[in-house]
Order: C-alpha cells, then sequence, then structure tokens
C-alpha cells in the first residue's frame, strides 16, 4: 500500500476531500472490487466499508498518496475479514475466503490497466444481452453511474421497490447463469457493444422525450447518458461510440428550442435556431467527420450525420435536403426500418414537394406498417396541409391525436387542428 | 432406446415450498437419481437454476442474436438438447451459435445447479451432476 500521506490542516478539509475522491474514484474502486471479490454485493458492501475506514483514519493518518489503491486494498481486506466472520456459521466461505487471500498482493499502480478496465468489464457486465433491457438500464445507472434506486425510479416514472428488485434479480442472474466479468473478445465485440450502445441512448431518450407523462425532457439522464458515453469512448475508442455521442450532443444542443416557456413542442422548422448551443454542435460535427473518415461507422453515425446536417443550416430554407435524403437512403441500407422510412419519406417532401411524400406513407400504410403510430398520421396530415387540402390534413391530424400519448404532442396536434378549423 | 424425460415444474409452487420441503424434495430427488444408477437406467440428467437465469440465442444472417429469457416462439417445438461444458455464459453463447438450428430456430440456455447431497450421505459419495 502507498503510505505517502499529504499532511491536511483539518479534518473539514479531509472530509470534502473524502467527498471528491468518492465522486472521482468510488466507481472506479468498485469496479475493482467486483473483480477481485467476484461478487456485486460483496464488493458494494467492501466499497461502504473501505469509505467508512477513509472517514475514521484519513483525518487522523492523513490522505494517502494513491487513494484508489488504498480504498481497494482496505475494501478488499474487510471483505475477506467478513467472509471469516460469516464463516463461523458456514464454513463454506472459509474456502472462498483462503481463495481471496491467496490472490492478495498490494494493489498499486503497475495494475494500472487491469484498473481501467474494470470500468469497461463493469459496463459490459451491466448491459449484457442475456439481461433484459429493463434490467440492464437500472443495473448500469445504480452500478456504473452511481444513481440511487430512488433516482432511477424518479426518472423511468416507476417505484423504487420496483427498481431495487430489478437489480437484485439482474445481480442473481449474473451470479447464476455465470455472466462473466470480462470485455468480449474482439469476435463479439461489435455485437455487444451494440447492446451497450443501446442502453446509452434508451437512457438519452428517456431524459430527451419521457415516454409518458407530461414532461418533455428530463435533462438529469440525458446528461447522465452523454457522460456514460463520454466514459466508454474514452475506455474504448470505437466509430460508432463516437456517432452516438455525437448524436447525443447534437440532439441535446436543441433543448433550450426545443421546448416554448409554457412546455409546449416546437417543430425543428419553428425553433429559434440562435438558441442552439453551438459548442455542442461543434464537438458534434467533429466527432462525426472522425467516425465518418473511419469507414467503420455504422446508423448511430448516420442518424448523427442527419442531424448535423439540420444544425449547418442558419434558416429551415437553407436546409440541404438532398444530402439529407441520401444519408436516410445509406441508413435504410444498413437498418432497414418503416420508422427510418418515415423519416426519409419527410426529407423526400421537403425535397420534391409534399405530394411526394403522402405516396411513400401511403405505400406504408397500405402494407399495413405504422397504421397504428401516430407520427405516420401526423406526417400525412402536415403534407396535406401544405397542399392545402384541409378536410385530409384534419381527418389524419384527428388519427394522430387519437394515437398519440405525450401531452406536449398532444397539445400540437390540437394547436394545428383548431388552426384548421379557424 | 434411450429417452429423455423432461421435468416441468410451476416455478411459484417451489418458491411457495418452505426451506425443509424444498431440501427434502431435492433429497428426493438425489435418492431417485441413486437407484436409477443402480437399475443401470440414468445416462445423465440435471436440475436446471429458474428460468430467469435463461438466455435465447438466435442466428439469422450470420449474426447472433442474444435476448433475455426463454422466448423460443410458440410455434416452436423442443427438438433436441446439448449438455454443454463451458466455462462461463459467453462461452456457451459461443458454443450455441455453432448449433445448426440455432439459424432456423431458438436455443434456449439454460444454466444447470448442483443437486446439494442429503446430509445423511456422506461427502464422498455425493456425485455431481452436471458433469
Amino acid at each position: 500500500m502507498d503510505t505517502t500521506t499529504i499532511n491536511t490542516s483539518n479534518s473539514a478539509d479531509v472530509t470534502a476531500q473524502i467527498n471528491a475522491v468518492y465522486r472521482d474514484e468510488s466507481r472506479r474502486v468498485l469496479a475493482t472490487l467486483i473483480r477481485l471479490l467476484g461478487d456485486f454485493d460483496l464488493a458494494e458492501e467492501a466499497l461502504h466499508e473501505a469509505f467508512m475506514a477513509a472517514l475514521a483514519q484519513w483525518p487522523e493518518e492523513g490522505v494517502p498518496g494513491n487513494p484508489r489503491a488504498w480504498l481497494v486494498s482496505t475494501g478488499r481486506f474487510k471483505a475477506i475479514d467478513q467472509l471469516r466472520r460469516r464463516a463461523r456459521f458456514d464454513v463454506s466461505l472459509d474456502d472462498i475466503a483462503d481463495q481471496l487471500d491467496a490472490g492478495l498482493g498490494a494493489v498499486t499502480d503497475e495494475e494500472g490497466e487491469e484498473i481501467e478496465d474494470d470500468r469497461l468489464r463493469l459496463v459490459f457486465t451491466c448491459c449484457h444481452p442475456s439481461l433484459s433491457p429493463e434490467a440492464r438500464i437500472a443495473l448500469t445507472l445504480r452500478e456504473v453511474c452511481d444513481l440511487t434506486t430512488e433516482e432511477i425510479a424518479r426518472a423511468f416514472l416507476s417505484s423504487a421497490t420496483t427498481v431495487a428488485q430489478r437489480i437484485v434479480r439482474a445481480k442473481a442472474k449474473i451470479r447464476d447463469a455465470g455472466i462473466p466479468y470480462e470485455v468480449p473478445g474482439q469476435a463479439q465485440l461489435p455485437e455487444r457493444l451494440e447492446s451497450v450502445l443501446q442502453v446509452i441512448y434508451l437512457v438519452f431518450n428517456e431524459g430527451y422525450s419521457a415516454s409518458a407523462g407530461d414532461n418533455l425532457t428530463r435533462h438529469d439522464l440525458s446528461a447522465e447518458a452523454i457522460r456514460l458515453c463520454r466514459l466508454v469512448l474514452t475506455l474504448l475508442p470505437d466509430a460508432e461510440v463516437q456517432g452516438l455521442l455525437a448524436l447525443m450532443l447534437l440532439h441535446e444542443s436543441r433543448r433550450a428550442a426545443r421546448t416554448s416557456s409554457a412546455g409546449d413542442l416546437i417543430l425543428l422548422d419553428e425553433q429559434d435556431r440562435t438558441l442552439w448551443d453551438r459548442e455542442l454542435i461543434d464537438e458534434g460535427s467533429a466527432l462525426i467527420s472522425t467516425a465518418l473518415r473511419s469507414r467503420q461507422f455504422g446508423i448511430y453515425t448516420l442518424q448523427a450525420a442527419i442531424v448535423a446536417v439540420h444544425a449547418d443550416a442558419s434558416t429551415p430554407e437553407a436546409t440541404d435536403w438532398v444530402e439529407i435524403v441520401g444519408l436516410y437512403d445509406l441508413l435504410l441500407q444498413m437498418n432497414p426500418s418503416p420508422v427510418i422510412e418515415l423519416n426519409r419519406a419527410v426529407a423526400v417532401a421537403m425535397r420534391d414537394g409534399p405530394q411526394a411524400g403522402i405516396t411513400i406513407v401511403d405505400e406504408l400504410l397500405t402494407k399495413g406498417i405504422l397504421g397504428d403510430y401516430h407520427l405516420a398520421w401526423s406526417a400525412r396530415a402536415d403534407f396535406h396541409r401544405r397542399l392545402d387540402q384541409r378536410d385530409l390534413a384534419i381527418a389524419d391530424y384527428r388519427e394522430a391525436l387519437r394515437l398519440a400519448r405525450l401531452e406536449p404532442e398532444r397539445r400540437f396536434l390540437e394547436k394545428r387542428l383548431e388552426e384548421l378549423s379557424g | 432406446m434411450k429417452y429423455l424425460a423432461l421435468v416441468y415444474l410451476d416455478e411459484n409452487d417451489t418458491v411457495s415450498r418452505s426451506e425443509a420441503e424444498w431440501m427434502a424434495l431435492n433429497a428426493e430427488c438425489y435418492h431417485c437419481v441413486e437407484s436409477l444408477k443402480k437399475s443401470g437406467h440414468y445416462l445423465d440428467g440435471a436440475p436446471l437454476h429458474p428460468v430467469a437465469t435463461a438466455t435465447t440465442v438466435r442466428v439469422r444472417d450470420g449474426k447472433s442474436l442474444v435476448t433475455d429469457g426463454p422466448f423460443a416462439e410458440t410455434k416452436e417445438q423442443l427438438a433436441g438438447f446439448y449438455m454443454l461444458e463451458a466455462k462461463d455464459l459467453n462461452e456457451a453463447i459461443q458454443l450455441a451459435n455453432k448449433i445448426p438450428p440455432a439459424r432456423y430456430g431458438s436455443i434456449e440456455i439454460r444454466p444447470v445447479r448442483e443437486l446439494p447431497v442429503p446430509d445423511e450421505v456422506p461427502a464422498a459419495e455425493g456425485v455431481s451432476l452436471t458433469g
């Protein structure tokens, strides 16, 4: 253990330092403890014990030169102690404690790379595809992002008990099904990374446009997703991680322009573009260029590139719709999806006129696809509105309103109906 | 002829049993295996962890699709089984990817648990049912 200490003037100072160490290091320490102890719950207890020990000892002895290594060593010793105490009632735990003891050397920076990898191991384990998407999200926010179960419950309009249970079950599955604590090998990496990125984007979207209720943006979740994506990018520089980060930054750049002070939704071409955050746009655009150059990009990079074309236009009229339709074509090739076809239809309508958009949406609806998706109806309503086909527009807006669940979206559709009826 | 005997149980029923009842049932199973071995009828078998620990693997267009849970489609019927030795779930998934019907149907991976050795049996006589 590193014994270098920094002299500190008073204990309030040390407490502030411990808080800072907790903020910066607790997830790293936890990630390493899970690897060393092979158990989430044991590692969480050990992390808690290690910080309790820090609170007791650091004000007296000073803050160690390498707080992280100190916390990992202390946590590991505390966990082994704990197992020995419990072994009085269950002898099988003695063997586990012996094994852990045998693997004990001092934790030093020589293990540096291994320790950095631990955070990635934690991310990949929490996002394992054999866990349900809800479990992945809850576990990742709890273990990687250090959100409390109450915070997660509030963000997902769920109860703390439900979230806590979901986390307990996920940990049980990790243990019982033998989900390993590892970064997947090259062969599996693309698939597994997809699952990680999906979790991050679901968290972001939950924060950006809540799936139900009247709150359109829940900023904290979006910020958390961006933070998480930055972490993964640091640990794993991959084009699609860059693409996803760019996509989220570009969406985020419009936050201030996206809703009115009354909380109403403002569509892209009616937004005050001076409110867009240029700094976020520039960072996102730079990431997209790097990702595109790598030629390893995928659907997140392409979606980000589409958003970036909008971001480049100082007025709606200046939008390069030819470029956008081209990007949608690429996206559809890579990932055929009716929702992307719908978005492409909107872009085609801007390039070739509303009638071209109606033709594509009608094809989709005739195939029986998207009939219950409110945005398909509101898109077609908008095409009719722009062609001055008032009755057709009203009928489609009504259908969209029947299907829409989000309050701000409903208010928007009602407003459009009012304008057309007036 | 060889026959595969599949065991189905209502898991909620299992959960509602007391610990003592549950251990008694495990002990009964242990003795059942012993007796089948003696009579030469027993080839292999194993109890499984609850269905919540399941993972389903499909291979479509050469790509492996891994999902949580036992999500065989209702039109899919049990057609065979492989007992695999793997160091962890990731290796088990890699192995399952190679099972040809994974391309048409689905492979449900379930972790096997050890049947606990009843107290009255000396430890040396205990058998692993997972081997």
